[in-house]
């Protein structure tokens, strides 16, 4: 029940489970959103802890989120938030059949991915400096340092786990750049741009929630 | 209801397809590099029974040393690594993949009429994250084992427990993602891929099952994943979110654990449910009775499976406002369950009825799986639990519902489709018997357990009072019984594999698109797409219909 109207070039990138092109597209695209789904729950265990210390212990929470740099932390939102209209622009391109075009927005997101992770270390490393990373050199003055340190845990399990999904993202941009270079999104094959572009905005919206959460608490 | 597509047409009885999945690649690469979803179904079959077998021995080793009440075979922390070892490779490496991932891989796409998954190179992939997921755990066990229990309970296992706790919390992390690939593969699948007039309320039961499980496959699963994940950089940084010395709650460990592991159970019931009820209509010949009830009945289990973890936690400081509301909606489970029993058994009435091997499990998943759910509303029920809670009153019941349920699906579904998956027939007799062996010694295992928890036996002890012992002795007797049972079709399904007589396309001249091709089917299940232009299970009660196959 192969449809007719497609033409050749979009069929010889149709696998052989699949009826026409259509068809693989809606399943792949199906197939990303119920990943993201499952990420959605993956990280959901973490908000919940979240919520429920932040419930508990209010005021250190707040106490120890003035602690974060909020000036990296915004602009960290800025540069995952422009990489996402890169993305958008890329699949744009993916589907207007802009090889060039493609490559180098791809290539961009991945290099604003990067700088990304770039003042991630640097506030990491800042955050060692001042003894704020939990363990042996932690070091509170505040009330209730036990409360405190369970903040900062939370704080680099979040963000470390965010970080690990932005470091994914760039390997596939740069696998996806460099396949786009030799034309592989060509002629109607745009899918694997599209998927991978719902991840990555994924990976941003996640951010969009860290950072409220975390930096912004202690600032009214 | 009979309709003109779904009218099999048996062209000989007995003709087996030389040109086959299974002939058409030879050597071992062409199944290691397979994308066929039939082949990676046997890929888990064969996995999933490594594990089987190695938990089983962790389990008649348990019951070897339980005959007497004094510890005689193994010291307390032998005994506890083999509980848990038992616990971890049962739940995660045999039951949750055991018929999604080997029958379900294997007919799903079938069924609906599709030439594949919608992802085979996912479906493959799977496979080997649930070995290496699987090959974390054996390493884990190989290097001394882990002594928590599967539960993983904080914060024993994240402070005191000197046991290999990450290494095989890895490989249950790992596994899970194989889980989850195959529960978004399954959906995406049945959204998709349905061969043209196939609507939803056409599908077969078992698809709808298999939609159901796939939905807790991918919603639960990742909770479990972030679980298992802070559990181990809690034992090696020391990340206090479940640690009481920074402020952090082992409780909530419960509850993100729980918010997992109930729903998983219904992972490790709902399939067998969906094969049951294809079971049940094909040797009653009757169409099901309520299908869209049946069919609802899927989705309503996986809906409030979402909404009922605290009933595990009614002694664990959980509210007592809490505990209530969690005991009502697990009385609400029983309606859907009750519906699909009280359906397979109205589709039986006036049905004429085969006692085919797959039939006798199917009548024998009822029976057993009426008792554990019976006894789930004893535990669901606050001051009841709060008695047997911890006893082996919960052993009983979950083995009742996991292995009196889902282990006697699979092997009906395995008998049912065996002549689809290998051409050839296995021995009628033999199957009987050890569809009856099976069933007593399921029976004589954990019915005298239910007694023993009741008189207030805990579980996970194996020093206990000798007036105890009768049970216990009477239990071990029935795990050997068991043994047998799961023993026979082993040997059989083998020796059939190559000597039993030829299947043809369809031996039970059931309904069902996974029965008009041949058998076994060719690499793409069918040489057309089928056309579906009438709802399924379209049985009549013919006379002449012979479904023994010691007979034909």
């Amino acid at each position: 029940m192969s449809t007719l109207t497609s033409p050749a070039s979009e069929d010889a990138f149709v696998a052989q489970q699949f009826d026409d092109i259509e068809q693989q597209r809606e399943a792949a695209k199906l197939g990303m959103w119920i990943f993201l789904a499952t990420e959605v729950l993956f990280f959901g265990g973490l908000f919940l802890g979240y919520t429920i210390y932040r419930f508990t212990y209010g005021q250190i929470f707040v106490e120890t989120s003035r602690r974060l740099d909020v000036l990296l932390g915004g602009s960290n939102t800025a540069v995952l938030l422009v990489s996402s209209l890169l993305m958008a622009f890329a699949v744009r391109a993916a589907k207007l059949d802009q090889r060039r075009m493609l490559t180098w927005l791809l290539i961009g997101t991945a290099l604003l991915g990067c700088v990304f992770m770039s003042i991630k270390g640097v506030e990491y490393h800042k955050d060692y400096v001042d003894h704020l990373v939990p363990g042996r050199h932690f070091d509170w003055h505040g009330a209730d340092p036990r409360s405190a340190e369970l903040f900062f845990w939370i704080y680099f399990a979040m963000t470390g786990l965010h970080a690990i999904h932005v470091t994914v993202g760039i390997g596939v941009m740069l696998v996806l750049a460099l396949l786009a270079w030799f034309g592989k999104f060509s002629h109607g094959n745009h899918n694997t741009v599209e998927i991978a572009g719902l991840y990555w905005h994924f990976v941003d919206i996640v951010w969009v929630f860290l950072f409220p959460l975390l930096y912004l608490v202690g600032h009214r | 209801m009979v309709s003109d597509a779904t009218e099999i047409d048996i062209k000989t009885a007995g003709e087996f397809a030389r040109e086959n999945y299974l002939s058409v690649h030879h050597g071992v690469g062409s199944w290691l590099l397979t994308k066929d979803h039939k082949r990676i179904g046997l890929l888990y079959l064969f996995t999933i029974l490594i594990f089987f077998l190695i938990a089983s021995i962790a389990a008649a080793l348990m019951r070897i040393e339980l005959v007497t009440p004094q510890p005689k075979l193994v010291t307390s922390e032998t005994y506890n690594k083999l509980f848990t070892i038992h616990g971890v490779l049962m739940v995660w490496f045999f039951l949750i993949p055991s018929i999604p991932t080997v029958l379900g891989n294997f007919v799903l796409p079938m069924m609906i009429g599709a030439r594949d998954v919608a992802f085979p190179k996912l479906n493959l992939m799977s496979w080997y994250i649930f070995v290496a997921g699987g090959a974390l755990a054996l390493w884990s066990l190989v290097h001394g084992g882990v002594d928590t229990g599967w539960t993983f309970y904080t914060p024993y296992s994240t402070t005191y427990a000197n046991t290999h706790v990450i290494s095989m919390a890895a490989g249950v992390f790992v596994a899970g993602f194989s889980t989850i690939i195959t529960g978004m593969n399954f959906m995406v699948t049945t959204h998709k891929m349905r061969a043209p007039g196939l609507t939803w309320f056409r599908l077969p039961l078992f698809v709808w099952s298999l939609y159901a499980t796939s939905l807790i496959m991918v919603l639960a699963t990742p909770v479990l994943a972030i679980t298992l994940a802070l559990i181990s950089v809690e034992r090696f940084w020391g990340v206090g979110i479940f640690d009481p010395k920074l402020g952090g709650d082992p409780v909530l460990f419960q509850h993100l654990f729980w918010f997992y592991s109930h729903p998983a159970v219904y992972i490790m019931i709902l399939p067998g449910m969906g094969v049951i009820s294809e079971l049940i209509t094909c040797f009653s010949r009757k169409p099901i009775y309520g299908y869209v009830w049946v069919g609802s009945a899927s989705m309503a289990i996986a809906v409030l499976g979402f909404l009922v973890w605290g009933h595990h936690m009614f002694v664990s400081s959980q509210s007592v406002y809490a505990g209530m509301v969690f005991s009502i909606l697990s009385f609400l489970v029983a309606v859907p369950s009750g519906i699909k029993v009280f359906n397979w058994t109205a589709t039986l009435r006036k049905g004429s009825i085969h006692f085919a091997t797959p039939m006798l499990y199917a009548l024998g998943f009822i029976g057993l799986f009426t008792i554990g759910g019976l006894t789930g509303l004893f535990l669901a029920a606050l001051a009841v639990d709060v008695h047997v809670h911890d006893t082996y009153f919960v052993i009983a019941h979950f083995h009742y519902i996991m292995v009196g349920g889902m282990v006697m699906a699979f092997m009906g579904g395995l008998h049912y489709w065996w002549p689809k998956i290998s051409g050839r027939l296995y021995p009628e007799l033999a199957g009987k018997l050890a569809a009856t062996i099976t069933f007593i010694g399921f029976n004589l295992t954990f019915f005298p357990q239910f007694i023993l928890g009741y008189l207030g036996q805990p579980r996970r002890y194996h020093v206990y009072p000798p007036e105890f012992q009768i049970y216990h002795v009477l239990s071990t007797a029935g795990a050997s019984i068991l043994g047998v049972g799961y023993l026979m079709p082993l040997i059989y399904f083998i020796w059939a594999w190559k000597h039993g007589r030829v299947a043809g396309p369809n031996p039970w001249r059931a309904t069902g698109l996974e029965w008009q091709t041949p058998s076994p089917p060719p690499e793409h299940n069918f040489e057309q797409t089928p056309v579906v232009t009438g709802p399924p299970y379209s049985y009549s009660a013919e006379k002449d219909v012979d479904l023994d196959l010691a007979s034909i």
